[in-house]
């Protein structure tokens, strides 16, 4: 693996060495249990991990195993009921709502199934929308937008509204957004799943460029086996618990 | 931050503008509506005002019957305790009195030729005329001469001419009241209309000799005006007055007056606190729209935020914390109504300028109203925003992703 680009390399007040190799994820017994009613439901049961910065992981599961539940945690999204999520070198299970929104803002970048940009508003200011919430003058934010659009093969369309582009071209400038503040990690759950074959390819030719060029960790949630070849690593959940979790000879 | 906040949610309204724009109605109708009952208030009170410091801050009406309890206008009723000779010891016996006219009057049809017309015959003294400082435009106004004689002589008001003599000159010719002829003498110069809208000029005076004796038939006068030196002997006239009258009346110590003494500034400020009472009101009527106009905003809002649940997510998924979605809504509420309160203010000062060509009613607008209003728009906005922008904030952003 390549060392990551100037693009994309954290900012240097990071307290870690963004050195490729290191500890970016570190799980230990995880559990989640919801409570419908009366019964108690067990999503995710006792799960221990460890992802080093510039992996590419594809989670794999049938629906219910637990794969989501655990994509949310990883997002900060939810919390989980007991067990310790580091995420470089911090425990952000215990964080509160707003610590954990400054970490989905500068540590973490979604890609989502459905896109996700919001409508009536253009390319670049989608890209955008992160630096909003981390205080960056316009001028600049404009200016690194363009930068990361030009990263995913848009600067051309950076004024077009997600009505004017097609699925895959919505895809990238999700992608882009995600990228926009230089986070340690991208989670994407399922990112072509709304896009034929032809424009998932590319798009998961451009998560493989930005895994070994710019070094970019991404965990990648799918249930094709097609989509998940392209990773290094396959977890596989079941019932809530990992029974397997190979890299690739 | 604030700015950006600023910025987003005039994107937001304006994505809708219909939407936006019938929402900030109510607060529209709301600023627009008090801004103009106020105005109208404001220049009743104005025009109360002014009506009564033409008047004069140094005249005194003295009424027969007791002050009713709270200062309350009794009325020229109760006992028939004044006679004209009193209005001349008053006149004659105290020095810081100028001048003093008896006063009675009574509404009849005056003829004149082959016209009539119903107005009010007032019976003065020559004095009259100084303490209400009325001019006479032609002839001569009543002399003491007059008075002694019972002399049939009349000044008519301009209303009174133009429907009797149209064009026509009325000196000289004769008018009769309750069938006795009067001869005119004089024409009195224009006073326009009270602050409650009588018009001054539909008047006939005559002596008030003539007018007790030939056309009431009674020996008690109803009033007695009089000047006092200047506004700040008025009190000490008021006080002289009244010991002279119960003196005069016989009235033993420690029994109530048959008489009762008004003094003209007291009433002006009755009337002006009583115009600042209306105007209230009626701006207190008016804003319970902004009420409802407040209520019509948090039900947009929340609307709004039902319907951009998933872009609600999609922000807090890059970061965006709860006050920060929360900050979004109130101040796009904020937008709202305080853009309404911006129009409210030009249409409630359009209206009141039309109110006043069109029915000819002064109103008059003051700057604090405009700055009061506002604020109190922002408020609205900032009040009726704030359970949709709290709403808004506490959504779990893994349901607001999933909503559809």
């Amino acid at each position: 693996m390549r060392a990551q680009s100037e693009l994309l390399a954290p900012s240097p007040d990071r307290g870690l060495d963004a050195e490729p190799g290191q500890e970016v994820i570190r799980i230990r017994d995880l559990f989640k249990t919801y409570k419908m009613g009366d019964i108690e439901v067990a999503a995710l049961r006792g799960i221990n991990l460890m992802i080093r910065r510039g992996e590419f992981i594809a989670v794999t599961g049938a629906s219910g195993s637990g794969k989501s539940t655990f994509m949310n945690i990883l997002g900060c999204l939810d919390r989980p009921t007991s067990g310790a999520y580091f995420l470089e070198g911090q425990d952000v299970s215990a964080f509160s709502a707003d610590e954990w929104a400054h970490i989905r803002n500068s540590k973490i970048g979604f890609v989502f199934q459905g896109f996700n940009l919001l409508y009536r508003t253009s390319a670049a200011e989608n890209v955008e929308l992160p630096m909003m919430y981390n205080g960056l003058p316009s001028k600049e934010r404009r200016r690194r937008a363009l930068e990361v659009l030009g990263l995913v093969g848009l600067a051309e369309r950076s004024h077009h509204l997600p009505n004017q582009l097609s699925g895959g071209q919505q895809q990238r400038v999700a992608i882009a957004r995600s990228l926009v503040n230089r986070p340690s990690l991208i989670l994407a759950d399922e990112p072509t799943g709304n896009l034929d074959t032809k424009t998932s390819d590319e798009i998961m030719q451009l998560f493989q460029n930005l895994n070994e060029k710019e070094g970019i960790t991404i965990v990648l949630v799918t249930h094709e086996p097609d989509i998940a070849e392209y990773a290094h690593r396959q977890i596989v959940f079941r019932d809530g618990s990992i029974i397997s979790d190979n890299a690739k000879a | 931050m604030l700015i950006m906040a600023f910025r987003i949610a005039l994107r937001a309204l304006a994505r809708n503008k219909l939407r936006s724009f019938l929402t900030m109605l109510g607060i529209i109708i709301g600023v627009g509506a008090v801004i103009a009952m106020v105005a109208i208030g404001e220049g009743a009170k104005k025009r109360v005002q002014e009506q009564i410091a033409s008047l004069g801050t140094n005249l005194l009406v003295i009424l027969p019957g007791t002050v009713t309890l709270g200062g309350a206008r009794s009325g020229s009723g109760g006992r028939q305790s004044l006679i004209a000779a009193d209005a001349k010891a008053i006149m004659n016996e105290i020095p810081v009195v100028a001048g003093a006219s008896p006063v009675v009057r009574q509404a009849q049809q005056v003829i004149a030729g082959d016209q009539n017309w119903g107005t009010s015959i007032q019976g003065v003294a020559p004095e009259f005329q100084q303490i209400r400082e009325w001019q006479v435009r032609e002839g001569r106004f009543i002399n003491q001469a007059d008075v002694e004689s019972t002399a049939k002589v009349a000044l008519i008001g301009a209303t009174v001419a133009y429907n009797l003599f149209g064009d026509n000159d009325p000196m000289g010719s004769v008018i009769r009241i309750k069938k006795i002829p009067f001869r005119i003498i004089g024409i009195l110069g224009a006073k326009g209309q009270t602050g409650n809208g009588t018009d001054q000029d539909d008047i006939v005076m005559v002596p008030y000799t003539a007018m007790m004796k030939l056309v009431m038939g009674v020996t008690y006068i109803q009033q007695i005006i009089v000047a006092a030196v200047s506004a700040d002997t008025t009190q000490e006239a008021n006080a002289q007055i009244a010991l002279l009258l119960r003196q005069r009346h016989r009235i033993r110590a420690g029994n109530d007056d048959d008489f009762n003494i008004r003094n003209l500034s007291d009433i002006a400020e009755a009337a002006s606190n009583s115009a600042t009472v209306m105007a209230l009101l009626l701006g207190s009527i008016a804003s319970v729209s902004l009420i409802v106009g407040g209520i019509g905003i948090m039900n947009i809002m929340l609307v709004s935020v039902t319907e951009r649940t998933r872009e609600i997510g999609i922000r807090m998924a890059v970061g965006a914390r709860g006050r920060d979605i929360m900050l979004q809504f109130i101040v796009e509420a904020v937008v709202m109504a305080a853009s309404g309160g911006v129009i409210g203010i030009l249409v409630g000062i359009g209206s009141s300028n039309l109110i006043k060509y069109l029915a000819e009613l002064p109103t008059l607008i003051r700057p604090e109203i405009i700055a009061i209003s506002f604020l109190v728009s922002g408020t609205v906005g900032v009040f009726f925003g704030f359970y949709p922008a709290r709403k808004a904030s506490q959504l779990d952003p893994i349901d607001a992703l999933r909503y559809e």
